[in-house]
């Protein structure tokens, strides 16, 4: 039991995205998401100037979070109950850098998937339809 | 006159004056992360100077952080009269650049004011953009410049949102 709860810890301290970890454990821990999706775009920001000397790979995310826990709260209560989730590794220097929050509920993720499903349906339908008429 | 004259003067898309005076900031305290008075005030000016005011890095002109460039373009976008829009570079003084974080407890770089109220960052720009939200907020706000553009866009984004309604 210790042994494999020392292996555990190792693989943690090992693991190649310990930043990527903390914000999945956070998040999940705190919102339980029904969806959740991390992406790290650091790469694409390797080389602005505020990353000079900054050897971390794990500066910029941009996450997708969908979850009840966002129910009747405004976007800005919601990206700060997230900002609050992780004002250590925002603060903490080679730390976060920048964040990108997209957060919805449901509800909200639902209605907005069968927005742009009608929206395609339609151009789709449109399509067809000028196409009926150029032949 | 505000700690942040000199970022104002330089970063404001308006040439309100020339100062005649340089004004020598003192010392940041390294030890001081709170929100010092002085700093509270500052930012009280320069929330205050202009209906549509924006936390940057750098200027409208030359923004130096990719989520700044996005929300310029969007005010831009979305008509904001320049004469009744102010940016604040943060990365031209440190004490706003911490200060403002504290401020409006958001801590990240841009941040827009509209009428003294804090609206959000550059995500719920965003989305306020698209969903047509924020041209509601500009025109209620009464910063759009009067202009046919700007009158197109809103009444896009106005059709936009309508449509949006309806599939709800």
């Amino acid at each position: 039991m210790i042994r494999l709860r020392r292996l555990l810890s190792t693989m943690a301290a090992a693991s190649p995205t310990p930043m990527e970890d903390i914000i999945r454990r956070k998040i999940t821990e705190t919102l339980n998401p029904v969806y959740l999706e991390i992406y790290n775009d650091s790469h694409k920001h390797a080389h602005h100037a505020p990353m000079r000397g900054v050897t971390s790979k794990e500066t910029h995310f941009r996450l997708e979070i969908i979850s009840e826990a966002f129910e009747k709260k405004t976007q800005m209560a919601r990206h700060r109950s997230i900002y609050a989730l992780l004002k250590d590794e925002m603060n903490e220097e080679g730390g976060i850098h920048a964040l990108q929050l997209k957060t919805r509920t449901p509800k909200e993720a639902e209605e907005q998937a069968a927005y742009k499903l009608a929206k395609a349906e339609a151009k789709a339908e449109n399509e067809s339809r000028k196409e009926a008429r150029s032949h | 006159m505000s700690l942040f004259t000199r970022s104002l003067l330089r970063a404001t898309t308006r040439q309100p004056f020339t100062p005649t005076t340089t004004r020598i900031l003192p010392p940041t305290s390294f030890l001081a992360r709170y929100l010092s008075d002085s700093t509270r005030a500052a930012i009280d000016n320069a929330v205050a100077s202009s209906p549509v005011v924006l936390f940057m890095k750098g200027t409208p002109e030359f923004p130096q952080c990719g989520f700044s460039r996005a929300s310029i373009q969007v005010l831009g976008l979305q008509g904001v009269d320049p004469q009744k829009f102010t940016a604040f570079n943060v990365l031209e003084d440190d004490e706003l650049r911490q200060g403002i974080k504290e401020y409006s407890s958001w801590p990240t770089i841009p941040q827009l004011y509209v009428n003294k109220e804090f609206v959000g960052g550059c995500d719920i720009l965003m989305s306020m953009h698209s969903s047509g939200e924020l041209s509601e907020l500009f025109e209620k706000a009464g910063v759009l410049a009067p202009s046919e553009e700007s009158e197109s866009t809103s009444s896009t984004s106005e059709a936009e949102k309508k449509d949006s309604t309806k599939t709800e």
